[in-house]
């Protein structure tokens, strides 16, 4: 029975934070492997009802990246995300989650160093909070053919 | 200043110390980027010339020696010594020098090679009217090659010299130019799912570090995929052929490429759908290169299985991704430019001379704009007399008036602008004629600047006291013989300029003061200012003002000017403190002329109300991009010129006008747009007509439309217009009713991709 690795979703806005992503590719920069990036057109696009359902069903940590402030390709979409990002970490408390499993970061599409090191960082933070409390932290069983978790 | 901030970026620990005569930052946010960098970044700035650069041989440490040139009363005390200037050396470990740029060498020969004039530097003088265009018709400069300046200088003068040529090749338009033809569009919304999955080696740049033949046998077995295969290039010419001909083989209507990023490659495996008659938003890329082998090169093991979930989740997407459709919209072969200064008539003529229909709607009853008030111009660094702004204002005039394809709305004003990039309809204003409604696919905002007429220094308190337009006037109209001033003082940095740099106010200054020296040779002329900002070639009038006799005395903020008229002496007493000696000067002068900055004219705040574009915090119109697009708002279709964007000088809008003009072709060469794809849709029947997509949409698209019908019989619900709207995906995130899809990136469609992660890997799979 081994234990399943943690699940760390990076919703990462197309123009900046994915590629800063990019970036940190090209220069060959280190990071830990469980960041799964999921592009949006923008952070703007974030459905906070959407990253409930991703803690529901087995995220671990969740990384909202975006432009800087200011500097919003559709001008303030990751304001938006951001004023979201602390209503679902108001919920998380509410419900006996840690808030800190979900965090919002800023940065331009050549910042390819500061996303490493955001991920780097947000997946040791989850590491020491641990794996979501509510998915099971061990399997026993094989996943369905159709991919589905095991419920 | 940029380098200073990013070495304190890179390391807090670093003290930076600036040595600068003058602190040029005369762009626009640049004075405000400045005085960042002296106050959050605690960058130090001293203004001399350093005397001293040793290195010390054993640390290697550099030690300078500079003499501060710091008075008691300023920021920054230092012990005043006997000489009054205190002599400081200090040690660093770097010493960075700003050289400035040059001319090469190959550069130089490819100019003697084609044949242009080149001046003793190597840099390609234009004539001021036509700043873009070389001695040699048919050859173009744009950039440095012209005149030492930044980005967004360059990228306008790149722009403005396309459109030049544009005009010169428009009866030639599309000629040679050769049209794709892609098969039609297959029709597989009723098809089951069949995705093909091609994993790419890049070389060794992915194979090297994960395991791509694994990948690939694991991809063969996820719901939805029939055929998956691996590729040493996917991007190579025969793997898309490859690609292709699988497409046809395996009867496939989706497609996965596992490979480098989207933000690069995307455009060529959507064009290899086409070409196989699939719809381009049946594809998705898998970036496990990027943003798998190149980050975990170290465990290939986790790269793998990292690859393997990335590809998992790639397929579980694409398999709910639909045929999106772009409008198509027929281009109104029409512009509408909106100001008749020097920028608007230049934007008219280049986009008429190119063969489009232009509008152009001016508010007073004569063009011009401010190059009515410009009497005499800069003159050139060659020596050659300046040439007269009048005359190019009548030339201007003429040719507009007389073009046939220039339509002249005087005494008009926009009042409302509808529609969208290509299908615009807008309503003009027009004094004792009823309104007029105008079609057409681009606008282009030349409103210009005004000169600020403020309270500062007593403006409007005394006739001896003038702005810098109304000396010039007074300049122009001076007969010969007549006696001048004994002395004139001229005080920069007046109102809004003491906040953010004007940008044309030591260059007129200058301007008006070699004038007044070659009309009256006994005046003087003292500059009280605070840096001289004359930039690039302007450098040369200041040395010619300082050789002529003009005096330069330097304030600060802390010792600002005094201007008092209640004296009872001829002259006005202006006192000054000059920052080189210390001392405080009392000045009596005949005329002191105020160096106002140009501020945003007149009703810009509304216009840009109207029009839905947004301005900075100083009011002037706001460009998408200050670097990369400065002469077109994040609005499509509307662009920028001259100096509604920023005060700049004569040649400066001129060329700004034509790269506007240049961007608003690239949308009236086109006979239609398409637009749309990944776009907002409002599900009518959940709409609850809440406003809250209106209220928080970047560029206003969604409107309220009384005839649609929502939720429980709500009569009003919101609407998109598919052909305007950007894909953001805002509204869709803040829908209380979650009543609003973003295409593309529907809820489900990016559900199914995160719930995928979270499947467990085959059976055997450790990780």
């Amino acid at each position: 029975m081994a234990e399943r690795p943690l699940h760390i979703v990076a919703y990462c806005c197309h123009y900046c934070a994915y590629a800063a992503a990019d970036l940190a590719g090209v220069l060959r920069l280190r990071y830990p492997a469980e960041t799964r990036i999921v592009e949006l057109p923008c952070t703007g696009r974030l459905d906070p009802l959407e990253v409930l359902h991703a803690f529901e069903h087995g995220a671990d940590g969740v990384m909202v990246a975006g432009c800087l402030e200011g500097d919003c390709h559709f001008r303030a979409g990751n304001l938006n995300a951001r004023r979201r990002v602390g209503r679902i970490q108001e919920l998380l408390s509410r419900v006996g989650l840690e808030p800190g499993r979900i965090e919002m970061v800023n940065m331009s599409s050549a910042m390819g160093r500061q996303f490493a090191d955001a991920a780097a960082r947000i997946t040791e933070q989850i590491r020491a909070l641990g794996p979501s409390p509510l998915y099971p932290p061990i399997h026993a069983t094989a996943a369905a053919p159709d991919g589905a978790p095991p419920s | 200043a940029k380098e200073a901030v990013m070495a304190r970026e890179h390391d807090p620990e670093t003290s930076v110390h600036v040595f600068m005569m003058d602190m040029r930052a005369f762009s626009k946010g640049y004075e405000a980027y400045y005085q960042r960098a002296r106050e959050q970044y605690g960058i130090q700035y001293t203004r001399c010339r350093i005397s001293a650069l040793r290195e010390d041989p054993e640390s290697h440490d550099l030690f300078v020696r500079y003499a501060s040139g710091q008075w008691p009363g300023a920021s920054g005390e230092k012990e005043l010594t006997t000489d009054h200037s205190p002599l400081t050396t200090d040690s660093f470990d770097l010493v960075v020098l700003s050289v400035g740029m040059e001319i090469s060498e190959p550069v130089r020969r490819l100019g003697r090679d084609l044949g242009v004039e080149l001046d003793d530097y190597g840099f390609c003088h234009t004539a001021l009217f036509q700043p873009l265009e070389t001695s040699r018709p048919g050859i173009y400069a744009a950039g440095p090659f012209r005149e030492p300046k930044d980005i967004p200088e360059s990228v306008i003068d790149a722009s403005g010299a396309a459109a030049a040529a544009s005009a010169l090749l428009a009866p030639s338009r599309g000629r040679l130019a050769r049209f794709v033809e892609y098969p039609p569009e297959r029709a597989i919304t009723q098809e089951e799912p069949r995705l093909g999955v091609f994993v790419c080696h890049c070389g060794s740049n992915i194979a090297g570090f994960l395991d791509v033949p694994d990948v690939t046998a694991y991809a063969s077995h996820l719901p939805g995929v029939v055929h998956a295969d691996h590729l040493l290039y996917a991007c190579s010419q025969d793997s898309t052929a490859t690609i292709q001909r699988r497409i046809a083989e395996h009867n496939l209507n989706r497609v996965v490429v596992a490979s480098c990023t989207p933000l690069t490659h995307a455009p060529l495996f959507q064009d290899v759908l086409r070409q196989a008659g699939l719809n381009e938003f049946l594809l998705t890329m898998a970036n496990i290169r990027n943003q798998c082998s190149w980050v975990h090169s170290e465990d290939r093991q986790a790269a793998t299985a990292k690859a393997k979930d990335l590809v998992r989740m790639a397929v579980a997407r694409t398999v709910t991704l639909e045929p999106l459709t772009r409008q198509t919209v027929a281009v109104a072969e029409a512009a509408l430019v909106i100001g008749g200064g020097p920028a608007g008539m230049t934007a008219c003529l280049t986009l008429a001379d190119q063969g489009y229909a232009v509008h152009l709607v001016e508010r007073e009853p004569k063009l011009g704009g401010n190059l009515r008030h410009i009497h005499t111009l800069l003159p050139p660094s060659d020596g050659s007399p300046a040439p007269d702004p009048q005359r190019l204002l009548a030339d201007l005039e003429g040719r507009v008036t007389a073009h046939p394809r220039i339509t002249l709305h005087l005494e008009a004003e926009v009042e409302d602008v509808h529609g969208f990039v290509g299908n615009f309809t807008s309503r003009i204003r027009r004094t004792n004629q009823p309104d007029d409604s105008i079609g057409h696919s681009v606008l282009v905002v030349a409103v210009g600047a005004q000169e600020y007429r403020g309270p500062e220094y007593g403006y409007g308190t005394d006739a001896r006291i003038l702005t810098q337009q109304e000396f010039e006037a007074r300049l122009s109209s001076t007969a010969d013989g007549s006696r001048g001033p004994r002395r004139v003082v001229m005080i920069q940095c007046v109102g809004p300029a003491e906040q953010t740099c004007a940008r044309t106010c030591c260059a007129t200054a200058l301007k008006n003061a070699l004038r007044l020296k070659d009309l009256h040779p006994a005046s003087e002329v003292v500059v009280l200012y605070r840096d001289m900002r004359t930039y690039g070639f302007k450098e040369r009038l200041y040395t010619q003002a300082r050789s002529r006799g003009v005096v330069f005395m330097r304030y600060d903020e802390d010792h600002k000017p005094h201007v008092d008229v209640s004296r009872q002496g001829p002259g006005v007493r202006v006192t000054a403190w000059d920052g080189a000696s210390g001392e405080t000067m009392a000045i009596d002068a005949d005329l002191v002329v105020l160096s106002m900055p140009m501020v945003p004219s007149e009703g810009s705040r509304h216009l840009a109300t109207t029009l839905k574009v947004p301005v900075d915090a100083d009011g002037w119109f706001l460009e998408a991009h200050v670097k990369l697009r400065p002469v077109e708002f994040a609005n499509s279709g509307i662009y920028l010129a001259g100096a509604a964007h920023y005060p700049k000088l004569l040649d400066e809008s001129l060329a700004q006008a034509q790269a506007a003009a240049s961007r608003a072709a690239t949308i009236l060469a086109r006979p239609t747009l398409s637009s749309g794809g990944v776009v907002a849709m409002v599900n009518e029947a959940a709409c609850v007509g809440c406003l809250t997509c209106v209220r928080v949409c970047p560029l206003g698209i969604p409107v309220v439309d009384a005839a649609r019908v929502g939720i429980g019989g709500t009569m009003g619900t919101a609407y998109i217009e598919p052909t305007i709207c950007q894909g953001c995906g805002t509204c869709v995130g803040e829908c209380p009713a979650g009543a609003i899809e973003l295409l593309h990136y529907r809820h489900h469609q990016v559900e199914q991709q995160v719930m995928s992660l979270f499947a467990e890997p085959a059976v055997g799979e450790a990780r």
